[in-house]
């Protein structure tokens, strides 16, 4: 980075911080603070979008979609994050290979399971072994994505369909009276409304996917808390800024940050839930009308 | 935002070049990169250490286009048979346990102890609490001798407990342990020496013995003209054991 940086042996004080600061070690730790902030803002509206689809399956009149929205918040909440994490990203990356594989390969042989060991044709590795790191970077990430959206997005799911249940039965019956059908009184009138009582649910979920991001580290993405190890444990001389174990001050910046990532959305959040409540009949926004 | 979308849209159209045709294998090397001298992430953030040295040369002599990759070492080798990559290559002592699962080539360092390492000489070994990384021959040793044991996931993390008195001790490699305490200024000393385990070997899929024979036949050549052994010299000191 600094053209003194050539000799780190010979630096001290400032010069050396300011050099093993600037290491390309610690810009991947500071690209990584991006990483976590891209996955989130992916993650949370396409977990929204799950938990929507989820909550409208779970109120279907079609008994099978019932039953398949019912079953999908049951059974995903029911398994522990760290095993979802561990052994279903193995087996979604390994069914879209097995897919690939039937139709790129149909001529291919040999079993795909061998033992302990799953063969796939070359051709239908995901990502190929001969691409790029990064394309193999991308892919984890976005198998990453992936899982947070089912697992959170079945959380969510649940939360709608509650929020979906508070909103007042006399509000469907006037829309109905107006001649509405189904459809048009749960766009026109349901969804517009059940926001408010879904906020505390989905923003209590949001503050948790915030937490969740060091499982990234299981899908091999390197987070900010895996370069926080990594760089904050101690060095021997094999490496070029040699340190005793510093992993306080590096977890001390990540407690930081993630109170700043809370504190601002929690601001956020709080206005978000102003605006819904605006001219609506909830004790929130009562409270409101008294104080202004 | 715009980035990921350009990144899944390369996805996409590098996943369409795969009809194109298998030319090319690139062999992905998993390692840990957290378990110095063997490989570590150096400054620049790349992997190093014997074990990047001695793979370049090895995919040299066996005419392979080689990528490195760093996986967490307690699922390295899931992670290895559903085919993330091709090889393990993180200084895995070959025991008949792994090889139940896995493939090994022939060993490229030979055995080598292990060393109890605390901060003082009379700690209890026998009876005491004793760090080793998870997965490890160190830890199943150590649940066999009788002492509690305490697993870490990273090498790194079993000194930690041995500096902040978590454990009276740590049984690691002693080609990892002796930079350590040489250089910890007298705060860590060596207390015990113990023989575990044979010696270290690429680990790969049990189907896959082309790849197999090909890294034998470069660590064979290795061995003969003597490179091997200057390597091992040169990361691990001249009195390291050597073939």
């Amino acid at each position: 980075m600094f053209s003194f940086c050539s000799d780190p042996a010979s630096l001290e004080g400032t010069k050396w911080l300011a050099c093993y600061l600037t290491t390309g070690k610690h810009m991947a730790f500071y690209a990584s603070f991006g990483t976590v902030m891209v996955l989130l803002l992916i993650t949370a509206p396409v977990a929204l979008l799950f938990g929507f689809g989820g909550a409208v399956a779970a109120r279907s009149p079609f008994l099978p979609l019932r039953w398949f929205g019912k079953s999908y918040t049951a059974v995903v909440r029911g398994v522990p994050d760290i095993a979802f994490f561990l052994f279903f990203v193995i087996a979604l990356d390994q069914a879209f290979e097995y897919i690939r594989h039937k139709l790129k390969c149909p001529d291919w042989e040999l079993p795909v399971r061998q033992g302990n060991d799953f063969v796939v044709c070359p051709e239908a590795k995901l990502p190929l072994s001969s691409s790029p790191q990064w394309v193999h970077e991308t892919y984890g990430f976005f198998i990453a994505v992936l899982t947070f959206a089912i697992v959170f997005g079945a959380f969510a799911a649940n939360v709608l369909h509650g929020a979906m249940r508070a909103v007042p039965r006399a509000q469907i019956e006037t829309a109905e009276a107006y001649g509405m059908t189904r459809r048009q009184s749960f766009w026109r009138i349901l969804v517009p409304q059940m926001w408010l009582y879904a906020l505390p649910g989905l923003s209590n979920l949001w503050m948790i996917l915030i937490k969740a991001t060091p499982l990234l580290f299981l899908l091999g993405v390197e987070d900010i808390v895996y370069w926080a190890r990594e760089l904050g444990g101690a060095k021997t001389s094999a490496y070029a800024y040699p340190h005793p174990d510093w992993r306080l001050w590096y977890f001390l910046a990540l407690l930081v940050f993630y109170l700043g990532l809370t504190r601002i959305s929690e601001i956020l959040l709080g206005r978000l839930s102003a605006r819904l409540s605006h001219g609506r009949a909830t004790l929130g926004s009562e409270r409101q009308g008294r104080t202004a | 935002m715009k980035k990921m979308i350009a990144m899944s849209a390369a996805l996409a159209v590098s996943a369409g070049m795969a009809l194109a045709g298998s030319h090319g294998m690139t062999v992905r090397m998993g390692t840990e990169g957290a378990y110095p001298p063997y490989n570590f992430i150096n400054d620049n953030g790349e992997v190093d250490g014997f074990e990047r040295e001695l793979g370049d040369e090895l995919c040299k002599r066996a005419g392979l286009t080689c990528e490195w990759v760093t996986n967490e070492w307690d699922s390295i080798i899931p992670n290895l048979v559903s085919g993330n990559y091709d090889t393990i290559i993180a200084g895995m002592s070959i025991t008949a346990e792994r090889d139940e699962v896995i493939d090994f080539t022939q060993e490229y360092i030979p055995p080598s102890p292990s060393l109890y390492v605390a901060l003082s000489d009379d700690a209890d070994l026998k009876n005491g609490v004793i760090a080793a990384q998870t997965n490890t021959i160190q830890a199943a040793f150590v649940a066999e001798s009788g002492a509690t044991l305490v697993e870490f996931a990273t090498p790194d993390e079993t000194i930690a407990a041995v500096r902040n008195g978590e454990a009276d001790a740590v049984l690691a490699d002693s080609d990892f342990l002796k930079p350590i305490v040489a250089e910890s200024g007298g705060e860590l000393v060596i207390v015990d020496q113990v023989s575990i385990g044979g010696g270290v070997g690429m680990g790969l899929r049990e189907s896959d013995t082309e790849l197999k024979e090909k890294f034998n036949a470069a660590i064979s050549s290795m061995k003969e003209d003597g490179t091997l052994n200057a390597l091992i010299r040169k990361w691990f000191g001249e009195d390291a054991a050597t073939f």
